[in-house]
């Protein structure tokens, strides 16, 4: 069994630009779920809105990067609108049941083949990366270290998605901790007696939904971009991971969903380098390598719980705070 | 009004309250009119399916005194009290703040307004501190526009004064060692004064108060108590739902009475007891067990009102 193999694509895995579009996604959950309070489960949709957003903005529309990036943002704030406008007012299960069906219906709207010339259908669309590329100072080559070598495309890739990483994570921690932090926690908290104080509830809601969909929109550009935008990378299961990284970091905080994110795909790498070679050196007769793949996913869920019932709070989370949870 | 000076209480040579007199205009009756109302409620209705639960003709809240608001178990104040401050929407009806009509303005803009209230369920923010519980009911915060947030020289005076300002309110609430403390680590006493202090943060014009004594350890009656006569030292009004008749005779310069939605009686605390309607009211021409009363509850007030028609005489 090759180890170094399977701990260097582990190791590689925890700045690779797919954590970092995991992180981001994450941190908007954030902003929605543990600060807000807002049950959002169509983080997908804000995803695929942005990989979709940007990818038919450079193919049929032939924008430049910035008007790509800017496409895809509008397209998930007039989603966050048409998701907010009818629900926020209402019980917050609402907008859970709304946001996992409107997910949903945008994947469809992506697969179906009514709109194939331009969404690619089934197959979904590739060959938009020339634009993003083209911007890349960084002279051909390789560039980092042992598992950390990559191209010059991917480190450009990579110094990018996270420097996006940083700085989302600097303004989320900026806002919750001056005074329009503390009404969206308190929103969190009861609503009512936010209401009662003299806050515009709704309004405070309707910003929290945009900003952390914005958020997931610009994560799904950054995961389009190593790979091709394909219409069953953004199903239901996508944002169920996302809130597996989520609550392992610790929900209402902002390290959390990155280091929660470098651990989920360090997980996952190493689980499945790990059970890909002891399914052909024969140590798991019973499995084919395609069940194999699966078993990963089976092994980080193991994992995950052993987590969050050893770190209820998540990493980082605040022991104190759990002492409360009703 | 400055929360830097204590106001002295408001209590007489006895060490009673000094009650406000003199609010009324005519005879003391369901409605009457008030020299200087802030409230003017006019047919207000709200019903849930077949059950009204308020119907209220007409009511005046006078400005600058305590009003009690007393009545059985489901006889419609906190209703009431929700269709007031924009919580709750009527069937029918109007009524005026301070000369304003705010029938249909959303909640936060009624508070927005001077007119805050608070919860009969306790509602502290329990993952905020005590301090941030506090600074949430500031008014005009710049830091709490999204924009604004990013730039912290923007706010940081505002939100040091606001600080400043909490600190004396929990100060005087006794809660200033527990400042940085989650709300939800309170009693439950300590919660309804915590509710109680967040709200003078805004300096409000009106603060009603929904059974602000229920559930308190006895131990804190006394101050709390004490805090709603300071309100009104300060300049502010007072209306206020409370089921313990001494602590209404205590405290209140007018009662008004409501029984199944509607209002029943008004005046003075010492008068309005001897009412036939109250104890009408109370002791039950109704037995409509559908109305969902609490038996319990049902034999406290009848030896509450027992009790204080004794004393009186
Ligand atoms: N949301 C609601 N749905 C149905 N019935 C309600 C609702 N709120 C209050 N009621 C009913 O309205 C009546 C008045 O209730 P409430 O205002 O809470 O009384 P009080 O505060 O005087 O005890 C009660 O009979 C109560 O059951
Ligand atoms: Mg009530």
């Amino acid at each position: 069994m090759d180890w170094g193999a399977i701990f260097n694509n582990a190791a590689g895995e925890l700045i690779s630009p797919t954590t970092a579009a995991y992180a981001l996604a994450a941190l908007g959950l954030a902003v929605h779920f543990g600060y807000t309070g807002l049950l959002n489960f169509g983080q997908a949709g804000f995803m695929a809105l942005g990989a979709y957003g940007y990818a038919i903005s450079i193919l049929t529309f032939g924008f430049p990067v910035w008007g790509a990036f800017l496409v895809g943002v509008g397209a998930s704030v007039i989603f966050a609108l048409i998701l907010g406008i009818p629900t926020l007012r209402l019980r917050a299960d609402y907008l859970a049941i709304v946001t996992i069906a409107a997910a949903e219906i945008v994947r469809l709207l992506f697969t179906t083949n009514a709109f194939a010339s331009v969404t690619g259908s089934a197959n979904g669309l590739s060959g938009y990366k020339n634009e993003f590329a083209a911007l890349n100072p960084l002279a051909d080559g390789t560039y980092g270290f042992g598992p950390f070598e990559n191209n010059a495309y991917d480190t450009w890739l990579g110094i990018v998605a996270w420097s996006i990483v940083i700085l989302a994570a600097l303004f989320v921690w900026q806002i919750m901790r001056s005074p329009w932090g503390r009404v969206i926690k308190g929103i969190r908290e009861d609503e009512d007696a936010v209401r009662a104080l003299g806050k515009n509830v709704y309004a405070y809601k309707m910003q929290s939904l945009i900003l952390g969909g914005v958020l997931g929109t610009i994560a799904g550009m950054i995961f389009a971009l190593p790979r091709a935008v394909v219409p069953s990378n953004y199903q239901t299961t996508l944002t169920f991971f996302i809130y597996a990284i989520l609550l392992l970091g610790g929900a209402a905080t902002v390290l959390g969903p990155i280091i929660g994110s470098m651990i989920f795909w360090v997980l996952l790498s190493f689980f499945s380098g790990f059970i890909a070679r002891a399914v052909e050196a024969g140590w798991l007769p019973f499995m084919t390598v395609v069940q194999g793949s699966q078993l990963r996913f089976i092994l980080v869920g193991v994992a995950i719980m052993l987590i969050v019932i050893f770190r209820p709070q998540g990493v980082f989370g605040n022991k104190k705070e759990l002492a409360f949870v009703r | 009004m400055s929360v830097n000076t204590v106001p002295v209480l408001p209590t007489g040579p006895t060490g009673k309250p000094i009650k406000t007199t003199d609010l009324h205009v005519g005879e003391a009756e369901p409605g009457c009119k008030k020299r200087d109302p802030i409230l003017v409620v006019d047919g207000v209705r709200r019903t849930f399916g077949g059950l009204t639960a308020v119907d209220v003709d007409h009511v005046e809240v006078p400005r600058g005194a305590i009003t009690a608001l007393i009545g059985p178990n489901g006889a419609g104040k906190t209703t009431l009290f929700n269709l007031l401050t924009g919580f709750d929407k009527p069937d029918a009806g109007k009524w005026t703040f301070d000369g304003r009509p705010i029938a249909g303005v959303p909640a936060y803009r009624v508070a927005r307004f001077g007119q805050i209230r608070t919860f009969q369920l306790t509602k502290a923010l329990g993952l905020l501190t005590v301090m941030d519980n506090m600074l949430l009911g500031a008014k005009g915060q710049s830091g709490e526009n999204l924009f604004r947030a990013l730039l912290p020289f923007l706010w940081r005076k505002q939100e040091t004064d606001n600080q400043a300002k909490a600190l004396d309110l929990l100060t005087r609430f006794k809660l200033d060692t527990k400042k940085n403390d989650y709300a939800a680590s309170l009693s439950g006493g300590q919660r309804k004064l915590l509710e109680m202090a967040r709200a003078l943060m805004s300096d409000p014009t009106l603060v009603m108060l929904d059974e602000p004594m229920a559930g308190v350890n006895p131990a804190l009656t006394q101050s709390l108590l004490d805090h709603i006569l300071n309100l009104k030292a300060q300049g502010m009004t007072v209306l206020f739902v409370e089921h313990d008749m001494h602590m209404v005779r205590h405290i209140a310069d007018w009662v008004i009475v409501m029984a199944e939605g509607k209002v029943v009686a008004e005046g003075d605390p010492h008068e309005v007891m001897k009412n036939p309607a109250v104890i009408d009211a109370y002791l039950g021409s109704h037995h409509d067990e559908d109305i969902g009363e609490d038996p319990a509850a049902e034999v406290e007030h009848v030896s509450a009102i027992t009790e204080l028609l004794d004393d009186e005489r």
